[in-house]
């Protein structure tokens, strides 16, 4: 799983059928000191964050699980909103 | 998901067979500011997408979830067609 910020939302009215209903946002991936790292990606949300908000998010086929048993066609999902994070 | 443009199509006779009746088209990365970037790849299209147009690629084995493409040999598809994009200012 990534550490990103949410900078974004997407709309789409023409989609998978099975993506209907969740939102997707433009996510950007974070280094542990909280500066960007590498490009954005579009995350399919699973647990209700918003815009500017720190997330974690879970790449490839996993990212499908957290919306059993609909099969929705993603390969990032947000799963959890961070409230703070410590690294030693 | 990664954001592209369709930039072309792609026509192939000779296929895997689960592949017959897929549309395949090319498709360029771009940011979300909307600059092109440099990588094209080639993926299925599953909403009926058209030159030009903002989609969101689904890549990897995510690809086979999307409608049609269950035990296909794919790992691009796209899944869906932007209208409209909202981002933080840089």
């Amino acid at each position: 799983m990534m550490l990103a910020r949410v900078i974004g939302t997407v709309v789409a009215s023409r989609k998978d059928a099975a993506l209907g209903g969740s939102a997707l946002l433009l996510v950007q991936p974070l280094a542990t000191d909280g500066t960007p790292s590498g490009k954005p990606i579009v995350a399919v949300d699973a647990i209700g964050s918003g815009v500017g908000e720190q997330v974690f998010y879970v790449k490839g086929r996993e990212a499908a699980l957290p919306f059993l048993p609909a099969e929705v066609p993603t390969d990032a999902a947000i799963v959890g909103i961070v409230d703070h994070w410590n690294v030693g | 998901m990664i954001l592209g443009r369709v930039v072309g199509t792609v026509v192939a006779t000779r296929k895997d067979e689960r592949l017959v009746g897929a549309k395949l088209l090319v498709v360029r990365t771009i940011d979300p500011y909307g600059k092109d970037e440099a990588n094209h790849l080639v993926a299925v299209d599953t909403v009926d997408a058209g030159l030009n147009d903002r989609v969101l690629v689904v890549s990897g084995s995510s690809a086979r979830m999307a409608q049609g493409l269950k035990d296909t040999p794919v790992d691009a598809a796209i899944v869906g067609v932007v209208d409209e994009l909202e981002i933080e200012k840089r």
